[in-house]
């Protein structure tokens, strides 16, 4: 059996993980701080009330939600659809597509979001929500296809052949057979595909236009202006929404992992 | 019943399901690129946008003394960072393996938790305690170890703590999959047949885990030239990197064929560290992981 | 040839270039238990899966109860499937397991159920109709694949290795279970295994199967007792493959040449200088100082070893052959080393190969 941990790797461990949380701590705890300058100056809601009343907050986090679910849900169409098709699929540019469609993901952000600046203008398409929308679609859709297409090839096919054999057509045998056996795969990749798209700067920053400033570009310009106790209350807020997905999102894998160890 | 025998070497099928995907990988991935790839070869117009007129120059000018040091100075903070992170995301990761199945997998979603965090909030946090006058800082002018504020925010060392900080966990994570995955009894057997434990370490452990340990390298460099936010919010701008010259060149030159041509050199970096990625993740088994 | 359920004429299947099979002709008449027998690799899941229509022929033709079955997709043939692994749908319950085939017939719902209880209580598993698939043991899964294929009466059921992945006991005990279900419900089954016992255990034909082909075909006894191929004589039972050529008629037979001064007969008949390999079942074989059956071979006694219930004896013969022989007197009167005669009767031996003579 494998050795265990002493008493210094604990330590050691221990010790990442408080460095790990230290900011995040620290982001909360000065939200709450009473002085516009960093010095600690007790404890206030100000800032909160503060960012309630900011409707610039407001709009940039309408757009992010409405980036974020819409580019989600378009990249759940097209991955899904894109690694059951290839599955199915059997031609010569397979391999090519599979790769070329994986680069958004591979490429340093920064490229793709030049790559999309010099391609929407030249194209004339006017930078807003659309271009953020197809952007940031593009983006997820790996995420989705990777998961879904990881979860069919280990999917045994003998489940479809045997709701075929039991009668079923075979666009029967997918919606009763293979969409509840990959649902998982998709959800997790969905959550994923939100989660970047809720987190990016980098893309976001090339592609936005006048009136579709995202959550995440408000902080960055706010963060460059110098940092105010506003935006510690907002990334607490962030925070809050994130850990409540976060910890739903493993309940979720969770019990699907318990019943996929029951098999 | 004489049914002749088909060939059936080029049996072709499309399913239609793919062809949103085929859409979306042409029109907004390879025309994009390739876009890119048109324009690092025409010149730049006088004040903005691109002339029809085809060169070489902005390739020339990649060598200029300028970008010639944007491209040491990103290097060096990019390997810089895949050496911090592997020297700390290693112990962490073959630590955390050791430890018991639930424990194990709790730290790992803590270390994973973060990464579902904006990174700008993770960096502000960062802010707040380098200021000049942040927590750290006031709480060392408190105990009196100082007398005035130290600068520790806006240089290279708190811009190196924030790539270290942001892109920790995968490197972690990579190598976790790897420690985690190896057979511990081959190590036990290399004890058992007299090694130390160091050297049990080097000649079984490492060369076992050594494919996360490239994914890892690879996950960590290929984003740390371009992430310009950490340069801008932590290092103050002091240090140009290539993601900070690159924007700089379509937002502040308005030269979008030298931010192209600086892309594609950026581009060949990556692609390079991606092929070694692609080798290493693909024999898997001669790294003798079960 | 009314009567024949299934009749396969000629199948040829390829995969990348590879012959699976290699002309596949069998007819199957109905209420038959029918298991394909043969090595991994011999073509025999191919087979049951053209039958399925989960794949399809590269030539010949499926003809089920008298209807050829081109171009019908596997869920509009009058066949079920057993699979290997039971694939059981892991997001259903049994009850919806086994319905599965009802719902898509839109059955009643009241009738769904009790077609579901009569099946539940024909696999004994009564009650267990909200339980998952993950929550069953590996016997339990495999009477619900075995439900569910049935829930749709299918005119033959098809079963993939279906015991492959039980224990011993399990499988001897699942054997006369299936077999029984089979008397009852009077279906055609055709079970594929490559287990010499199973097969010899519970059907009444066996199709010997090897490298896309169907070695021989015929009653358990039959394949045991009177092998046609060298393959069908070593595949099932113990089996000594003794040759030689044939060189004098006798009354009934003729005379084989075994080695320099050793002869044998065989039964039948063969043309002077023909050659012949012969199978003869270890258990039919005997020896002793002197044989009595009008021949013998002279050979030494290399080892007893004694593997429970029957004594097994290697004996080397003069041309060097080594003969294996079981008993069931668990000690020998004649110890290793031991020179001694073999011989047989004529009447067991069973010719799986002629050819022209050296």
């Amino acid at each position: 059996m494998k050795k265990k941990n002493g008493a210094l790797s604990k330590l050691y461990v221990i010790l990442v993980l408080f460095l790990t949380y230290l900011p995040v701590f620290v982001v909360v705890l000065y939200s709450f701080n009473n002085s516009k300058y960093g010095n600690w100056e007790g404890f206030s809601f100000t800032w909160y009330d503060k960012l309630f009343q900011n409707r610039q907050i407001w709009r940039s986090l309408k757009n992010t939600l409405i980036l974020a679910f819409s580019s989600c849900f378009l990249s759940i169409l097209i991955g899904t659809a894109g690694a059951v098709g290839m599955a199915k699929s059997r031609f010569r540019t397979m391999n090519l597509l599979e790769n070329v469609s994986m680069i958004p993901m591979m490429l340093p952000e920064i490229i793709l979001g030049m790559a999309y600046l010099a391609f929407f203008s030249i194209l004339k398409i006017p930078f807003g929500m659309l271009t953020l929308i197809i952007a940031h679609t593009t983006f997820c859709v790996p995420y989705i296809y990777i998961n879904v297409q990881s979860r069919l090839v280990g999917l045994d096919p003998s489940f479809v052949e045997a709701a075929r054999d039991l009668g079923a057509s075979p666009t029967r045998a997918f919606i009763d057979v293979t969409l509840p056996l990959i649902a998982p795969a998709v959800l997790s990749g969905a959550l994923l595909a939100l989660a970047m798209s809720m987190d990016d700067v980098v893309i976001s920053f090339f592609v936005t236009g006048t009136t579709s400033n995202t959550l995440p570009l408000q902080v960055y310009s706010m963060l460059k202006m110098g940092v105010t106790p506003e935006v510690n209350a907002l990334c607490t807020l962030i925070l809050l929404v994130v850990f409540g997905c976060i910890g739903l999102y493993y309940l979720f894998m969770s019990l699907y992992r318990r019943r996929a160890e029951k098999q | 019943m004489t049914a002749v025998p088909e060939t059936k070497k080029t049996e072709r099928r499309i399913s239609p399901a793919v062809i949103p995907m085929y859409i979306v990988t042409v029109l907004f991935v390879a025309l994009p690129m390739v876009y890119v790839i048109g324009i690092t070869f025409l010149m730049k117009d006088e004040v903005f946008g691109i002339t029809n007129q085809v060169t070489l120059k902005n390739y020339a000018d990649l060598f200029s003394a300028v970008n010639l040091k944007v491209f040491a100075d990103s290097f060096v903070v990019a390997i810089s960072t895949t050496v911090l992170t592997l020297l700390i995301g290693y112990p962490f990761a073959y630590f955390t393996a050791r430890f018991s199945q639930k424990t194990r997998s709790f730290i790992i979603l803590l270390i994973m938790a973060p990464f579902w965090i904006n990174s700008l909030l993770r960096l502000n946090g960062w802010i707040i305690l380098l200021k000049a006058n942040g927590a750290i800082n006031e709480g060392l002018l408190a105990l009196g170890i100082i007398s005035e504020p130290l600068k520790i925010l806006y240089n290279n060392g708190a811009m190196m703590l924030g790539m270290v900080y942001a892109l920790l966990p995968f490197m972690i994570t990579s190598i976790y999959n790897s420690v985690e995955k190896m057979d511990w009894t081959l190590i036990e057997a290399a004890r058992d047949l007299g090694s130390k434990p160091f050297s049990a370490f080097l000649r079984v452990t490492l060369p076992l885990t050594m494919p996360g340990v490239v994914a890892g390298c690879v996950l960590v460099f290929v984003p740390s030239m371009g992430l310009f936010f950490i340069s801008d919010l932590l290092g103050g701008s002091k240090v140009l990197l290539l993601g900070n010259l690159i924007k700089n060149e379509f937002y502040q030159a308005r030269n979008w064929p030298m931010g192209a041509t600086l892309s594609i050199a950026m581009l060949a970096f990556t692609f390079v560290f991606i092929i070694i990625y692609k080798k290493v993740t693909d024999d898997k088994t001669a790294g003798g992981l079960k | 040839m009314d009567d024949m359920i299934l009749q396969l004429k000629d199948l040829h299947k390829s995969f990348d270039n590879v012959k699976v099979l290699k002309g596949i002709t069998l007819d199957v008449k109905a209420g038959r238990f029918l298991t394909l027998l043969g090595p991994s690799g011999c073509g025999k899941t191919t087979t049951l899966r053209l039958i399925a229509g989960l794949d399809t022929p590269d030539s010949g033709s499926i003809l089920i109860g008298g209807k050829d079955m081109k171009g019908l997709p596997p869920e509009k043939r009058p066949v079920n499937t057993v699979f290997q692994n039971y694939a059981l749908f892991p997001h259903m319950n049994v009850q919806k397991n086994i319905a599965y085939s009802l719902v898509l017939r839109h059955t009643d719902k009241e009738e769904a159920l009790k077609k579901v209880n009569e099946l539940l209580s024909i696999v004994q598993l009564e009650g267990y109709n909200k339980r998952m698939p993950a929550q069953l043991s590996g016997g339990q899964r495999q009477r619900v694949a075995i439900a569910r294929a049935l829930a749709c009466d299918p005119q033959i059921l098809l079963l993939d290795e279906p015991l492959g992945a039980l224990d011993l006991q399990l499988r001897r005990q699942m054997q006369v279970e299936l077999k029984a279900l089979q008397k009852k419900l009077g279906i055609t089954f055709i079970y594929i295994t490559h287990d010499q016992e199973e097969a010899l255990n519970m059907s009444d034909r066996i199709a010997v199967m090897n490298d896309g082909c169907i070695e021989q075909f015929g009653s358990p006894e039959n394949i045991y007792e009177h092998p046609t191929t060298r393959f069908a004589a070593q595949f099932i039972g113990q089996s000594n493959i003794i040759e030689g050529d044939v060189v004098e008629k006798v009354a009934g037979g003729v005379r084989v040449q075994i080695c320099e001064n050793n002869t044998i007969i065989v039964k039948g008949e063969y043309e002077i200088g023909e050659h012949l390999a012969l199978s003869v079942r270890a258990e039919r074989i005997d020896y002793a100082d002197k044989a009595d059956f009008g021949f013998a071979l002279n050979g030494t006694i290399k080892m007893h070893s004694y593997i429970g219930g029957v004594l097994r004896t290697t004996i080397t013969l003069q041309n060097g052959q080594e003969v294996l022989i079981t008993g069931a007197n668990p000690v020998s009167r004649y110890p290793a080393g031991c020179a001694v005669q073999v011989f047989w009767d004529p009447a067991v031996a069973a010719v799986v190969e002629r050819g022209q003579g050296k």
